[in-house]
């Protein structure tokens, strides 16, 4: 057999199985979309999203989820800031300082293993260290939980957008007589600030469909949450323990609020995909 | 404006990547207000040369540099000397023009606002005055707040050209500053920096023999990481001492 045909067999070969995993990652995702619509659309209504469970609610009396919606956005937003506050640091500290020193190598390999540190023990951590504060189930409980669990994220996502930051660009503001933190903070975060956008997305969108290690730290109520140090409900909880009773119609409901936190991440990354738009502006390609 | 009397002068100055022995005790000096051309073939240690006179070596891992080199005197390898200080007296205009950011504003008003420099004129004056020094404030009057990136590449360079000298240097290192620019581009750069040579000491990297003779006042002749030959550039040019730059001048080796 001619070689030019063997290289268009392979070509051919391999562009399927591209195309079919493709395909088999897309449909995955359809197919979670359309089964959380088909049986949340009908238990859908302006008072799922407005009001917060009444009395009864798990046995098929009235009320929403107010409670876990706002819940889980605090959750998420405060973990994704304090992460953030935390993270980015980190990150300017290994790429700008410590670059390719020991320490950098040891501390992303920390990253890379608290990465893979099941989110559960997060909780259990969280939770231990709580009993040894004295603190009980809470909002601020759930965010340090969080936390922990959306920080490996946002080091190691924004780690790799400031190793994008082209070193000719890194030189030109050092040789303007720039300190290392003013090239950090004036021209290393300005150039990656979008990519930055999308790693918080990406902790947000972790942080925020996270049950385990909110399930012992901010604790489930059916209130709406007012203050950092009282139990918080969360989005994903509510999926549980919604899911877990024996009426069908709870159980669609539990769907509904699937949707309802699949919709709020869609909106949010929408938002971030704008913004991220906007602030590239400036960005030197 | 201030004449500034800088002269630099290099003593042994050597400088190794690993084992690499990249520069091989160059003593060489500079003289002021002129610009002075280093010429020689690529890897002769031209480009390091420039980075070891303003310390930017230092972000290159593993580069060891010894000797001395003083500007105006003062010691620019000295452990202890605060190499802020040293950049912002020794500008440089890259090979490739890397504007910051952000808006063409800015960029010019980087230098001025982190070093605090105004000297009593206001910071649009400033702007105003280098973008207009390096040739580009007609082009780009209108538009200051749009984003550098959006310049072509010439203008960017004049753009680095004014950013960089905002900052009051009273050195600018050039490193091949038109191997990038279309050859309209490269005039205009070449105008602006013999426009400012008297008010500045220039060191300009070349591979380009032409332009070394069009622009040099003073010819740096590196071969293999070693001095063969400096002087006024008349005589580099058209009697050289030596066989090895009489072969790079008349284009037998490159």
């Amino acid at each position: 057999m001619k070689r030019s045909l063997l290289w268009k067999i392979e070509e051919i070969v391999m562009k399927g199985l591209m195309i079919a995993a493709t395909t088999l990652a897309l449909g995955c995702l359809l197919l979670i979309l359309a089964a959380v619509v088909w049986k949340g659309l009908p238990a859908m209504n302006m008072a799922m999203i407005t009001q917060a469970p009444r009395g009864g609610y798990y046995t098929g009396a009235g009320g929403g989820i107010l409670n876990a919606i706002l819940g889980s956005l605090y959750l998420a937003m405060g973990a994704t800031l304090v992460a953030l506050l935390l993270g980015l640091p980190i990150a300017l500290y290994l790429q700008v300082y410590a670059n390719r020193s020991w320490l950098a190598g040891l501390v992303a390999l920390s990253l890379d293993v608290l990465w893979g540190v099941p989110s559960i023990v997060y909780g259990a951590f969280g939770f231990g260290l709580m009993l040894f504060l004295g603190m009980r189930a809470s909002l601020l409980g759930g965010i340090i939980a969080l936390s922990l669990v959306e920080l490996p994220i946002i080091c190691r996502a924004v780690g790799e957008v400031l190793k994008m930051v082209p070193f000719e660009l890194t030189e030109s503001a050092y040789a303007l007589g720039t300190t290392r933190l003013e090239v950090a903070r004036k021209v290393i975060v300005r150039q990656a600030l979008p990519g930055i956008t999308s790693a918080v997305l990406l902790a947000f969108g972790r942080g925020i469909g996270d049950a385990a290690s909110v399930l012992f730290t901010a604790g489930y109520t059916d209130h709406v949450p007012t203050s950092l140090l009282r139990p918080v409900a969360s989005l994903p909880l509510a999926v549980f323990f919604q899911l877990a009773t024996p009426f069908p119609a709870v159980q669609e409901r539990a769907y509904a609020s699937a949707l309802a936190l699949t919709a709020m991440v869609l909106v949010i990354s929408v938002l971030s995909r704008l913004a991220s738009n906007r602030l590239s502006k400036y960005v030197v390609k | 404006m201030i004449r500034h009397q800088a002269q630099i002068r290099v003593r042994d100055l050597n400088v190794r990547y690993g084992s690499l022995h990249v520069l091989q005790n160059l003593s060489v000096d500079i003289p002021a207000n002129q610009i002075t051309a280093i010429i020689g073939p690529s890897g002769c240690g031209k480009t390091t040369f420039l980075k070891s006179i303003n310390r930017l070596i230092d972000l290159t891992d593993g580069a060891r540099v010894s000797g001395e080199i003083l500007v105006d005197g003062d010691s620019v390898l000295d452990p202890g000397a605060d190499v802020t200080k040293i950049r912002q007296r020794i500008g440089l205009l890259a090979q490739r023009p890397y504007p910051l950011p952000m808006s063409i504003y800015d960029n010019v008003a980087f230098g001025p606002r982190i070093h605090g420099l105004c000297n009593g004129r206001s910071l649009d004056e400033t702007v105003k005055h280098y973008l207009q020094v390096a040739g580009l404030w007609e082009e780009v009057r209108d538009r200051l707040n749009m984003p550098a990136t959006q310049l072509s590449i010439g203008q960017q360079q004049r753009l680095c050209l004014a950013r960089g000298l905002a900052v009051e240097p009273e050195v600018l290192l050039c490193d091949e500053p038109t191997s990038s620019l279309d050859p309209i581009s490269a005039q205009h750069i070449e105008a602006r920096l013999k426009e400012i040579k008297q008010r500045y000491t220039i060191v300009l990297v070349t591979h380009v023999l032409r332009q070394a003779e069009r622009l040099a006042d003073h010819v740096i002749f590196l071969y293999m990481g070693s001095l063969v030959e400096s002087g006024p550039a008349r005589d580099i040019f058209e009697c050289p001492r030596e066989q090895r730059t009489r072969a790079y001048v008349s284009g037998e080796i490159s």
